[in-house]
């Protein structure tokens, strides 16, 4: 069960957090990034175990290589940009979090760009010349 | 959960003494002294978050971008 492990640290971050942001509030945020990396380092173990499975169905089935690593590379760069832009909006600064998902954004457009070209060359060849 | 949850403890037990050891400081009237306490606890806090942002990232890498 390590969905109460999760939100029993949840809770006494909190606690912990509303203690000592009244007198630090640096030591509060710092605080939070820690809770915030740790969940996610013990959820990643998790992620990984699904992603091998995937790999493994791909791999039977024959799809290409490039789209699999292609689509878990956006999905890597999606988690960490928005772990990025919430832990940046967490310390008060919204502008930065706005620039770190446009930033995700515009990477994960030019991850998609191998892909969209498959897929034009494969419209381009089945339509008749 | 393979991480050390103590780490936790540590980060918030740090602050909540640095805190009164500022206080302490300020009372006495060594207010220099008790700003490089804020800012040697808060390197000290900081050192163990990045080290985790780096076994982040390295777990990122490791796990969505692989053959990186």
């Amino acid at each position: 069960m390590e969905i109460l492990q999760v939100v029993g640290l949840g809770l006494i971050t909190t606690i912990l957090i509303l203690v000592v942001k009244e007198q630090k509030p640096i030591f509060a945020f710092l605080l939070a990034t820690f809770v915030g990396i740790t969940i996610f380092l013990a959820l990643a173990g998790k992620i990984a175990d699904v992603i091998r499975i995937l790999e493994n169905l791909a791999t039977q089935a024959h799809v290409n290589n490039l789209f699999l690593e292609t689509i878990l590379k956006i999905i890597g760069i999606a988690y960490i940009a928005e772990f990025g832009a919430q832990v940046t909006r967490d310390a008060g600064q919204g502008s930065i979090a706005s620039k770190i998902e446009l930033a995700g954004k515009v990477l994960i457009m030019v991850m998609a760009i191998p892909i969209i070209t498959v897929i034009i060359e494969t419209i381009v060849s089945i339509l008749p010349a | 959960m393979p991480y050390n949850i103590d780490a936790v403890f540590q980060i918030a037990g740090i602050g909540i003494i640095v805190a009164m050891i500022h206080t302490i400081l300020k009372q006495m009237g060594k207010e220099d002294f008790a700003h490089w306490v804020t800012l040697f606890g808060f390197g000290v806090v900081l050192f163990m978050v990045a080290m985790l942002i780096q076994d982040l990232f390295t777990t990122i890498k490791n796990v969505f971008l692989f053959r990186m």
